[in-house]
């Protein structure tokens, strides 16, 4: 028992973080609707410029608190807030989600490229000196971090509930989530409420942050990734309401941990994968176990009808004449694209578009399953991972060519897919998002690790195990493979958009209620698309191991699945051609970012780039790439609307009619004025 | 008083019960129709019409009682499962694919009834709509009178159009059993009244039974053969629609009005 107490005692600092955290976003939830995960990128912020200001800056602890966690992380909600998540309509779940994931991995950017060269070591601690043992309990000694923890969790907490029971506000934070406009009804300025909320759980998140730096001893954010999943799990049990219950298994499971760590053996694959697999476990077993999680983030607004439809996509509102145009442009580029490829394309450029078919690949699998399938999956870079490690696992072991490992691990991934849709089968929005992104973190942490290696070896793809002259230094022949791969997998994705199973998922997303009342199985549709994209992606990674001519964890990491997520949705998410744009300027950009100097932030641009383009998805659900595709095509159409009508004018009323015009006619007449703005 | 089952009833409701939280939305409710027959589901909001339509449709599990269609019980069966067997139905609160035109929406809806949607079919490209069901469509959307509009997307479209699309969807699927959730809201007196005939005919032509859920009692009266009166999760009433409503009960449970 004393042993027991022992190992557990010192797991309460990090059962307190945790507890804080998973309070953070059942209040953000529970005030807003929304499950915030750019919480994780809230608290490593304020836990970043704490320690900055202390250790480069030689601020007191008390002022530099008081700016990064008191002024700065409240301020942060506010903007979260006021630019973005009051923008998006109350039932769009995946917007409020890749908003989410575009500042998680948006934050961290903008801090590597903005504080280059800070010292990010030994963080302080804000109320006790961690180096003091105040005092032994059942042994243990207790140091001024879990005083400190301790402490400030319990004030906070008891602030909380005070705020939520006993005041006026707490009361309208409760009526907010059920809806924002209903309140206002009733005569309660919400976006009032609503921005207190905000500001608050930015504070806990704030405070959060530096409870938990002193404890790792350096400020990485991966530790603040890990804590987010942690709370997510905590806050899963408590289905996103329970404030006491997201507590207790906040501090159970920081317990949990180190008594795990106290009995397993060190060194052993128990400590090293299952340990930190804990939290997505736990989180799992919430999604499987809990009822609540299944219905979560489906929409409750009454007023929810008052919403506009989304809006079409361009090729929807093109005109068929202008549509043809827009085809053969497409062919031609594409037979240029393919001649340059061929020939002259300098060996820099080549590599880069060969990454770039290759991205596509893995891309079109997002295609699949969220512009298709409505769902998000925070996994697809795990799947292309899974579909890469086999491809090189068979060759290696069967003797195999490597583009028959593609098939196999191809077939594996959407095994894997298909296990993971079948076990969240009866989750939807918010909760998949969850589930996928707990797979993901188990396969980084538990599964990856051992097939990374081929006997003791890293894994490099070599000329002789892919063969026909796909590996030779000029590129061609990887190119053919990836363009053949691409066009395939475009013309699978496009028939099956295109039919039946096209139509069943459009309905699914449509309205899923409707969908089952008329004959659709909206659980063997769930399975079978994830198969698909599970396919696609595991095709796609192999052909991006190929070409970086290495398979590696870091390529297929979670944070990657998070990233092509924001990437994909910013240049549309809901075509084939915006997965190719996708993965084109994913690649280019990267290559244009090589000649900015590297102290402005290199590939940390990148992913703010990307992020901060995510953003637009609030207003532009297509992409922005697709919302620029349909206003230069109202545009260009009215334009030919005009000059016709001038010719119409002279030659006569009845001169030119076609049955294009009447076409030409509704857009002009459907268009939207914002768009002139 | 629930009328006692009998041997050729299509649809079998027994001593059902549905909870939500301890308070029985439909408390012990039986019933049933007639292949063919049309039946009006009437009472105050709050009465658990809907709540049933969704025990019937398999949207909710009903903890008592059972459900018959055609003799085959269909407790435990899956919703799309029930819909394959000949249910369809539409809502209460407009449920249309927003991405969708209004031809669309009857194409999936056929093929979804007779599993017409295969993998193999879409990727070798023979998913197109055939001739067959192209003319069906036609055919359907002449009768609910969306034919101008069946390349209109749903969501150009108004509240009272959407719910002649729900309509449509249903009846393409020809269904054994249309169950229609106050089909008539949104809908102004005029287009109530089209609706209404096009209910009564197309009951009539292709022989399906009907259980009609509607406020506008004028058009219940002229679409249905049988009313059953729905109080408080329960039936206090069934009979021909002019007697039902002279039930006193009725008059004091609905309408409010006291002897």
């Amino acid at each position: 028992m004393q042993h027991l107490l022992g190992f557990g005692i010192p797991g309460v600092p990090y059962g307190c973080t945790y507890a804080l955290v998973a309070v953070g976003l059942v209040l953000t939830y529970q005030a807003t609707g929304v499950l915030n995960f750019a919480y994780g990128a809230q608290a490593y912020l304020s836990a970043f410029v704490f320690t900055y200001l202390v250790q480069n800056q030689h601020l007191p602890v008390g002022v530099a608190f008081v700016i990064s966690v008191v002024i700065l992380a409240p301020a942060v909600g506010l903007i979260l807030d006021r630019l973005l998540f009051r923008k998006i309509a109350p039932a769009n779940v995946i917007a409020k989600l890749v908003t989410g994931i575009s500042m998680l991995v948006g934050i961290p950017a903008v801090l590597s490229v903005l504080f280059t060269t800070s010292n990010q070591y030994n963080p302080p601690s804000i109320l006790f000196d961690p180096n003091v043992v105040y005092f032994h309990l059942v042994g243990t000694p207790i140091n001024g971090i879990a005083v400190t923890c301790v402490v400030a969790t319990a004030v906070t907490l008891i602030a909380l509930v005070v705020l939520m029971r006993w005041t006026n506000l707490g009361l309208q934070m409760r009526g907010a989530v059920e809806s924002r406009r209903l309140i206002e009804l009733d005569g309660v300025n919400s976006g009032r409420v609503v921005a207190s909320a905000w500001a608050i759980s930015g504070f806990i998140a704030g405070l959060a942050g530096v409870l938990l730096a002193p404890i790792y001893g350096q400020l990485q954010f991966s530790d603040y990734a890990a804590l987010m999943v942690a709370a997510f799990a905590a806050a899963a049990w408590a289905v996103l309401r329970s404030l006491p219950v997201a507590v207790l298994v906040g501090i159970l499971m920081g317990i949990t941990v180190t008594v795990l760590q106290g009995y397993l053996p060190v060194g052993s694959i128990w400590s090293s994968a299952a340990l930190t697999s804990l939290p997505f476990v736990v989180l799992v077993g919430a999604l499987l176990l809990v009822p609540g999680m299944r219905t979560l983030g489906q929409d409750k607004d009454p007023l929810a009808s008052v919403d506009p439809p989304p809006p079409p996509i361009a090729a929807a509102v093109r005109a068929p004449e202008f549509d043809r145009v827009i085809k053969i442009l497409w062919y031609v580029l594409l037979v240029a694209f393919s001649l340059s490829m061929l020939t002259w394309m300098p060996k820099i450029w080549e590599n880069v578009f060969n990454a770039g078919l290759a991205y596509s690949v893995v891309f079109l699998s997002i295609t699949l399953i969220t512009g298709m399938g409505g769902q998000l999956s925070l996994c697809q870079a795990t799947l292309a991972g899974v579909g890469a490690f086999t491809a090189a696992q068979v060759a290696d072991r069967l003797g195999a060519n490597l583009l028959v490992g593609a098939l196999v691990g191809a077939l594996v991934a959407a095994l894997v897919a298909v296990v993971l849709a079948t076990a969240s089968v009866r989750l939807r929005g918010l909760g998949l998002a969850l589930m996928t992104i707990a797979a993901a973190l188990v396969f980084d942490n538990a599964i990856f690790a051992q097939v990374a290696t081929i006997r003791g070896q890293s894994i490099n793809v070599t000329s002789s195990s892919v063969g026909f002259g796909i590996l030779n230094p000029n590129g061609r022949a990887f190119f053919v493979l990836a363009m053949v791969v691409l066009s395939v997998c475009v013309v699978l994705v496009l028939r099956v958009r295109n039919g039946s199973i096209g139509r069943f998922l459009g309905a699914m997303r449509g309205s899923s209620t409707a969908a089952s009342g008329i004959g659709v199985n909206l659980t063997w549709m769930h399975v079978l698309v994830f198969g698909l994209s599970g396919a696609v992606a595991g095709l796609g990674g192999t052909l991006l191991a190929i070409n970086q001519q290495a398979v590696n964890t870091q390529t297929f990491s979670w944070s990657f699945s998070l990233v092509f997520v924001v990437v994909v949705v910013t240049t549309g998410v809901s075509t084939p051609e915006g997965a190719i744009q996708a993965g084109f300027s994913f690649v280019v950009l990267q290559q244009l970012l090589t000649y900015v100097p590297s102290r402005l932030g290199g590939n940390s641009l990148l992913v703010i780039l990307f992020a901060f383009g995510a953003l637009t998805y609030v207003a532009h659900p297509e992409g922005i790439l697709e919302f620029q595709k349909r206003r230069w095509t109202m545009r260009f159409e009215r334009l030919l609307l005009r000059q016709r009508t001038s010719s119409t004018d002279i030659s006569g009323p009845d001169a030119g009619a076609t049955a294009g015009d009447g076409q030409l006619a509704r857009v002009a007449a459907d268009s939207d004025p914002a768009l002139d703005r | 008083m629930a009328l006692t089952a009998n041997a050729e009833a299509l649809l079998r409701v027994s001593e059902v019960t549905k909870t939500f939280g301890g308070v029985a939305a439909v408390d012990g409710v039986s019933f049933s129709v007639r292949p063919g027959e049309s039946v009006g589901l009437v009472g105050p909001n709050g009465a658990g019409k809907t709540t049933l339509f969704n025990c019937v449709c398999g949207q909710l599990r009903p903890e008592r009682g059972t459900i018959e269609l055609n003799g085959r019980s269909l407790n435990g069966m899956a919703t799309f499962e029930r819909a394959r067997l000949g249910i369809g139905r539409t809502y209460q609160r407009v449920e249309v694919f927003s991405d969708m035109n209004v031809r669309d929406h009857l194409i999936v809806s056929v093929r979804a009834r007779w599993r017409q949607g295969r993998l193999w079919r879409d990727l070798c490209n023979l998913s197109k709509p055939t001739a067959d069901e192209r003319e069906r469509v036609d055919a359907v959307l002449d009768l609910v009178g969306l034919s101008d509009r069946a390349d209109t997307s749903v969501s150009a479209l108004g509240l009272g159009s959407c719910r002649l699309v729900e309509l449509a969807r249903a009846l393409i699927a020809e269904p054994v059993l249309l169950m229609a959730d106050e089909p008539s809201s949104g809908l102004d007196v005029h287009e109530t009244r089209e609706l209404g005939a096009v209910l009564r005919q197309v009951q009539r032509d292709q022989g399906m039974a009907m259980i009609l859920v509607e406020h506008d009692l004028e058009m219940v009266a002229e679409v249905v053969d049988r009313t059953v009166v729905m109080n408080l999760g329960q039936v206090v009433a069934e009979g021909h629609f002019d007697t039902v409503m002279a039930d006193p009960i009725v008059r004091s449970a609905y309408l409010g009005l006291h002897e």
